[in-house]
Formats: structure tokens, C-alpha cells, sequence
């Protein structure tokens, strides 16, 4: 049994792309300035479509998370940390925290992005903690 | 046509709990059929059916393909996909299509068969393709794993405790001891809950709801017509809906939801406040949902939901009964009709066909539900026949 693996459309791709190239970009809205996340054609804090790719700093802190001990399907190992993360640009991320020590882990610390090769064709953003 | 113009005039379960010999499409056919029996109706009283999709038996047209089934051609049909707020939207549907003069007469059906028609890992992984199949679902979030997210944060902010949390299924618990037709009747301990088998920390397995077969149907027309028939109309008094995002990950703020619009819309359509209600039918797919919907739907202060579960008020004989039946956590839980449950209750309160669990001449009844993870609400008051 295999991970859920992401098929990214052409919208998504450039994201996808970064990621491989060990990169997490965000689109930036050059009509409001905002980030956002995840990538749309539009901007969902003003409705203008004039968005670009920027690169993301990689950092952020934990809003969130988990311990998820009963795994989803075998092809995940549980237990794992399912966290959601607010990138220190502002938009929030679902995403997993490892090298952590799941006994004191906290809502708050500070993590920042790493990259595993989860495919041939998939590299995915986890955070580990700074 | 005003929304006071249209009533509920009947309703019926099927059998619920472990249900092997028949399937979602012979269970909401069995309900329709039983709720217009209840409602004292012929099956060609019916000229609008609305139905939710079934995730383990899924039809492409649902309501067209159940009313093939019953060999009726009625004049609307529709199937409402708002996951466990699909009840009360579907309500609200049935109840603009009388208003219009789209229907006549609706039958709102629900049934599924999570427990005995799918395995317990294909059902994980059903559920869980809620989250979204590119920046969620690759993470492997469970179900409870999303409102687990939800719990750690209302922890973080408010001193929450597990032990708290724990308060929602033993309240279930004293619920269901006395409903015969509840899947577990056994009354537990927060000790129980606290050593049950760990799922996604902070939650449980007893913080977590049972997974059933089952379907149940309402009828609702005129009042006018109404007047024929059997059972004393029950009112629907007032509506809302809150929709602040679907994905867990798009949520700006973890601890207060869009029950909390979908409250407020739904007493100012009725005049009233969360001291008018008597009985409240919530949403208790999670313990963290239950104790959220407590707070955001007015009945305690936000923060202050662990403290309201402890103090006992939801439990029989405390100031706000809630899921009189025993709601998902122990009642019924076959998928997305699981608020179906807290409505036929609620119309055998009114009734005072409810046994031991029956509250004094209850005026009026709230009954909230939300699909995905605490995304799409939709809050219902209804009053008591005249
Ligand atoms: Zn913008």
C-alpha cells in the first residue's frame, strides 16, 4: 500500500517544482501584498488574480497538532505528528513535524521546513523543530 | 408562504445498531415508507424527496434512484451533500419547497450502513478524503485526527482538559442507558474514557463516535393540510447556516466556529436565546465538537465548555439536556444521517413519547449539526405542536 500521493495540476506544479528544488513557495497577491496558501487563481484576500510565486522563509510555529496513533492506512508508520503550521509569512499549513520527541511536543514551538522524497516525482514539505 | 406555514407531521427509524440483512437503499426506503405510516399518509401523498448520498453504496442520482425504488414519480427531487449538516439543510430545502410551491408534501430520508457494508480500513480512508488531495491527505490525517487538531488548540487556549473531553460520552452514556434502541447502553466512567485505546492524542476511542447502520425519515407539508392528520404539527421556528471553510488547514480560527453564525441566524429567526431552549440535539461526531457547538451556540461562555460538560448540565436531570437519545457518540452513527437521530428524538419529546428520557412539556428544541471538520453548520429550532 502506497502514501497518498499528491497529482498536482498545472496551478500546483510550480509548487510541487519547488519543493524538489528544496524551496516552499507561496503565491503573493501584487494587488493587496498578502500571501497565500494553498495556490489559487485567485487571491482570497482580495479577489484579484495578478498573484506571483515567492519563496516562503521555511519557518513557522505550530497552531496545532496530533498524535496520530492509529495510522490511516499501512503505508503510514504511526505513531506521527499531523500539525498544522502558520508559516511566519502568515498563511496556515497542514503538514507533518518530525525529529520531535512526540512525549513533549507543544502547541507553539518554532519549525521550519524540510524536504523528504516521498516519490520519483514527489518531494514533501515536513517541518522539524529549530 | 412563510416558514411558519410548514410543519413536521410525521417520522420513523428503522432498525439501527448492526444491521446485516438489508442495505442504505432498503433502509431510507424503510423509513420513508414508515414515516408516512407515522404521518398517516399514502406513499403518492408524496410529490418531493429529499435524500443525502449514501458513502458506502454512493448512486449517482440518490433521491431519483429512491424514488424509482418506491415506484413514486414525484414532482421534486433533490440530494443534499453537506456531509452530517446535510439533515438540517435538507430540512430547510423540504421546507422552501413547500414555501414555493415546488412540493406539497416532502419526505426527507436518510439511511447508511458504515458498520456492517464496509470494512473498518476502507472506511478510514472515506472519511479521511475529506482533507484535501493535495495539501492534506498526503500528511495521513484520520477523521479524528482533524478534530484532534481542533481539541490540542481549544487545550492550548483554554486549559481544556482530557479529562473534560471525557465528560461528552459519559453525559451519551446516561443518556442511552435508557433507549432501547441505542447500539451501546452501558453507563461508563471518565476513567473509562481516559484508559480507552488511544486514536490521535488528545482524543480516544471514547471520545470518539460509534459507527452504525440505520436511516430514519421526517414528513413535512402545510399547515394546512396538516390538520388532517394524526400528530400535532411541530413548528419550525428558525434556521441558520455558517460556513467559514472546508479544509481544517484554511481555518483562521481553531476554537470558535461557524456554529456560532449558524446560531445566531437561527435565534433571531425565532426571537428567541439560547435561555429559551429546553433540550439541545448536537453534533457529537467528536467530544471537541460537542463541547465547541456548547459554547458557540450560547450556551456557555467560550472557553468555558469543559467546565459545562463537568458540571453535569447536559446530562439527564441538568439544566440543558443534549442528545436525549444518546446521541452519535452512543445512539446511531451510520455517516453523514447521523443528525437524523437527534430529530426523530426531538419529535418524540415533543410528542412525549420518550420514556424515560422524556423532558416536562419541552417548548422548545435546538438541534445543530456540521459536516467536515466543524466546517458546514446548519442550527434548526423547532417548536412544539399546537
Ligand atoms: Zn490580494
Amino acid at each position: 500500500m502506497q502514501k497518498v500521493l499528491p497529482d498536482p495540476s498545472p496551478l500546483a506544479r510550480p509548487y510541487f517544482d519547488g519543493c524538489r528544488e528544496g524551496q516552499l513557495l507561496l503565491q503573493s497577491c501584487q494587488t493587496c501584498d498578502k500571501p497565500q496558501f494553498y495556490p489559487r487563481v485567485v487571491c482570497s484576500h482580495c479577489g484579484a488574480s495578478t498573484l506571483h510565486w515567492t519563496p516562503a522563509s521555511g519557518r513557522g510555529s505550530v497552531a496545532s497538532f496530533t498524535i496520530v496513533r492509529r495510522a490511516v492506512s499501512q503505508a503510514y508508520d504511526a505513531p506521527y505528528v499531523l500539525a498544522l503550521i502558520d508559516l511566519a509569512e502568515g498563511p496556515r499549513m497542514m503538514s507533518q513535524v518530525i525529529d520531535v520527541d512526540i512525549d513533549t511536543m507543544t502547541v507553539g514551538i518554532e519549525v521550519s521546513v524540510a524536504f523528504e522524497a516521498w516519490s520519483d516525482e514527489i518531494d514533501m514539505p515536513v517541518f522539524r523543530p529549530v | 408562504m412563510g416558514l411558519d406555514d410548514v410543519v413536521i407531521v410525521g417520522m420513523a427509524e428503522t432498525d439501527l445498531g448492526v444491521v446485516t440483512d438489508r442495505g442504505p437503499m432498503e433502509l431510507g426506503v424503510q423509513a420513508t415508507k414508515l414515516a408516512l405510516d407515522d404521518a398517516g399518509l399514502d406513499l403518492r401523498a408524496i410529490d418531493g424527496l429529499i435524500t443525502c448520498n449514501s458513502l458506502v453504496h454512493p448512486v449517482m442520482y440518490h433521491a431519483e434512484a429512491t424514488a424509482e425504488y418506491l415506484g413514486i414519480e414525484p414532482r421534486h427531487c433533490l440530494s443534499v451533500g453537506t456531509g452530517g449538516g446535510t439533515t438540517f439543510t435538507a430540512l430547510r430545502y423540504a421546507a422552501a419547497a413547500i414555501q414555493t410551491g415546488m412540493a406539497h408534501t416532502v419526505v426527507v430520508s436518510m439511511a447508511d450502513s458504515m458498520r456492517s457494508f464496509m470494512t473498518r480500513e476502507r472506511a478510514m480512508i472515506v472519511q479521511a478524503s475529506s482533507g484535501h488531495p493535495l495539501y492534506e491527505q498526503p500528511y495521513g490525517p484520520t477523521v479524528p485526527a482533524y478534530y484532534a487538531l481542533i481539541a490540542r488548540a481549544h487545550m492550548a487556549e483554554f486549559g481544556t482538559t482530557e479529562e473534560q473531553f471525557a465528560e461528552a460520552m459519559v453525559s451519551s452514556r446516561e443518556w442511552s442507558a435508557m433507549n432501547p434502541t441505542a447500539q451501546y447502553r452501558e453507563r461508563i466512567t471518565v476513567n473509562d474514557v481516559m484508559t480507552s485505546k488511544p486514536i490521535a492524542d488528545p482524543l480516544k476511542m471514547l471520545d470518539c463516535s460509534i459507527v452504525s447502520d440505520g436511516g430514519a425519515a421526517i414528513v413535512l407539508t402545510s399547515r394546512e393540510r396538516a390538520a388532517d392528520l394524526p400528530h400535532a404539527p411541530i413548528s419550525i421556528l428558525g434556521y441558520g447556516e455558517g460556513h467559514s471553510y472546508e479544509h481544517i488547514s484554511q481555518s483562521k480560527n481553531l476554537t470558535t466556529s461557524a456554529a456560532l453564525r449558524s446560531g445566531q441566524l437561527a435565534y433571531a429567526d425565532a426571537g428567541l436565546t439560547a435561555r429559551d431552549i429546553d433540550i439541545a440535539q448536537l453534533y457529537d461526531c467528536f467530544s471537541p465538537a460537542l463541547l465547541i457547538q456548547l459554547e458557540d451556540l450560547g450556551f456557555c461562555d467560550k472557553g468555558e465548555g469543559g467546565a459545562f460538560l463537568q458540571s453535569g448540565a447536559t446530562r439527564p436531570g441538568g439544566s440543558l439536556p443534549v442528545n436525549t437519545h444518546g446521541g452519535m457518540l452512543s445512539h446511531c452513527h451510520p455517516g453523514n444521517p447521523g443528525a437524523m437521530f437527534g430529530l426523530t428524538e426531538a419529535i418524540a419529546q415533543f410528542r412525549g413519547l420518550a420514556g424515560p428520557r422524556q423532558q416536562q412539556d419541552p417548548q422548545h428544541i435546538l438541534l445543530h449539526a456540521q459536516g467536515g471538520i466543524m466546517s458546514s453548520h446548519a442550527t434548526v429550532i423547532l417548536g412544539r405542536g399546537v
